[in-house]
């Protein structure tokens, strides 16, 4: 209940997020109502198994391998989907397939409700996880049939995303995204071009309004005289790439025991760090007329793209 | 137009050293919290001896109550390299870290000595859950004071190299902050392990 309390409040909040919006069924909005739809149900069956009663029965059986897979298929790659299929023009410039995006989906979401509730109603018949053998009279066959049918709907979800993946790749000329506002979003970050520039917003937006970039599109105001300032960005370092290999190193080394590779590993990242420390400035400046240039020429990439 | 107040990509020193120091002390607080859940391991670990010596009989006061004032002197020994900092006496700064250097090893020396001798004697932390909590608790305090004493030669590397710049100057007080808080880590320590298990 610690956990189911506050999700549900959770759920409630996703659902507000829609609340007087204008909803268009895309694809990342399907993967979201997937998304909360299953999370739901995955939550509602975890409420069941806390209650000791019913837990006796259901604990380590088909019941609680459904549970779970509903909260991390439904709870988490849906929501991941979702997020990568929004953001993805925002990250690389140019829109995924909508019509291989919506095939993916409705394979998924059918393909696992196939796959998960046969196995909800196989945990109230009795049966446990990692089962090898069961006894033909118990009549279970058809439900893992059905089960099996449902993983490879799923399968064909994930092919269908591949598929996406590759056609969009392919066809990037025909789906760019000109304008940096792939879906007439609301939030701010669709007010910079697609890819994000370096230092992602020229100039910090001023902010008079919740949906400020929806307010700023609605009222066709004019864009005010722009005054470029110097940015300030992270440098790039590859140290970091180096301190994960050692720390990987590291962890590798002791799962097998290999001692003194783990110091070897230890060792490696200390001084990494102590290297990395010797640089004082982790910043470089990218000065106002800079930006500008980078601004105006990406304007006129645009404008090319457009034409 | 206004701007608005605060200005994410304000840039320059101040607010550089601002956002180091409060990122530092967050880092603090988790590390609390790492702390916290060790000590709440090793009371409810406390009395499973499994047949084992019991803290009572593995202390022995005398000896910790001279790591404890080691560390407790070391501690201002870094108070007074501040101040130093503060005057921008560099040598002075270097003299008092090569103080609270010796001190810390000295007490990282007498605690591995306390270690070496409990498992010589077949108290390791594998021999009950009493003394996995305890090597857990006290050992991971030790690796932080190890972490400590490497930072600290690094800075006075720096300080005899660069002398004091503003990044020496706010890595300077970083350390101080985190060796106090060891200091205060070591007090709980030293109170709730030793005292409370020698007077049980």
């Amino acid at each position: 209940m610690i956990i189911a309390i506050p999700t549900g409040v959770k759920v409630f909040n996703w659902l507000f997020t829609m609340y007087r919006g204008r909803i268009r069924l895309t694809s990342p909005m399907l993967w979201f109502l997937g998304f909360v739809g299953l999370f739901s149900v995955g939550g509602v069956a975890g409420v069941v198994m806390a209650l000791p009663a019913a837990d006796f029965q259901l604990h380590n059986s088909l019941f609680l391998v459904a549970h779970f897979h509903t909260m991390i298929v439904g709870g988490v790659l849906f929501g991941f989907f979702a997020g990568l299929t929004y953001w993805f023009p925002k990250i690389f410039g140019f829109t995924l397939n909508e019509r291989l995006g919506k095939c993916a989906f409705w394979c998924w979401m059918v393909g696992f409700l196939l796959a998960f509730i046969p196995l909800y109603i196989l945990g109230f018949l009795g049966a446990t996880r990692r089962i090898d053998h069961y006894s033909a009279a118990l009549g279970w066959q058809w439900l893992f049939i059905v089960a099996a049918g449902g993983a490879a709907l799923v399968c064909a979800g994930l092919g269908f995303q591949i598929l996406q993946l590759i056609v969009s790749i392919y066809r990037r000329n025909n789906n760019r995204d000109k304008t940096g506002d792939a879906w007439e979003a609301r939030t701010l970050e669709w007010s910079t071009p697609s890819p994000a520039p370096i230092y992602n917003f020229a100039v910090v937006p001023v902010v008079t309004d919740r949906d400020q970039y929806w307010v700023t599109k609605l009222n066709h105001k004019a864009v005010p005289k722009i005054m470029y300032e110097d940015i300030a960005v992270p440098k790039n370092s590859s140290l970091a790439v180096a301190i994960a290999a050692g720390a990987f190193t590291t962890g590798f080394s002791i799962i097998w025991h290999i001692w003194w590779l783990a110091l070897v590993g230890v060792i490696a990242v200390v001084v990494i760090i102590i290297v990395r420390s010797i640089d004082d400035e982790t910043e470089r400046i990218i000065t106002a007329s800079d930006v500008r240039n980078m601004e105006l020429s990406r304007r006129e990439e645009l404008r090319r793209l457009a034409s | 137009m206004k701007r608005l107040a605060v200005d994410p990509q304000i840039t320059g020193a101040a607010a550089a050293a601002d956002k180091t120091t409060l990122g530092f002390w967050i880092y603090l607080m988790t590390d609390c919290l790492l702390f916290a859940s060790l000590f709440a391991t090793y009371a409810v670990l406390r009395h499973n001896t499994f047949g084992g010596g019991s803290p009572a009989q593995l202390f022995s006061l005398p000896y910790v109550l001279t790591e404890t004032i080691i560390l407790l002197v070391s501690s201002l020994t870094t108070g007074l390299a501040i101040l130093a900092v503060e005057r921008r006496e560099v040598r002075s700064i270097i003299g008092w870290l090569t103080v609270t250097f010796v001190l810390g090893v000295s007490f990282l020396t007498l605690e591995l000595n306390e270690f070496f001798k409990l498992v010589h004697d077949g108290n390791s932390w594998q021999r009950s859950g009493f003394l996995s909590a305890f090597f857990t608790l006290v050992g991971t305090h030790g690796l932080h004071i190890t972490i400590g004493l490497i930072w600290l030669v690094v800075l006075v590397v720096y300080c005899l190299k660069r002398g004091l710049s503003p990044m020496v100057v706010r890595r300077l007080k970083l350390l101080s902050l985190f060796w106090h808080f060891l200091d205060v880590v070591w007090i709980f320590i030293f109170s709730i392990v030793y005292l409370l298990g020698v007077s049980s």
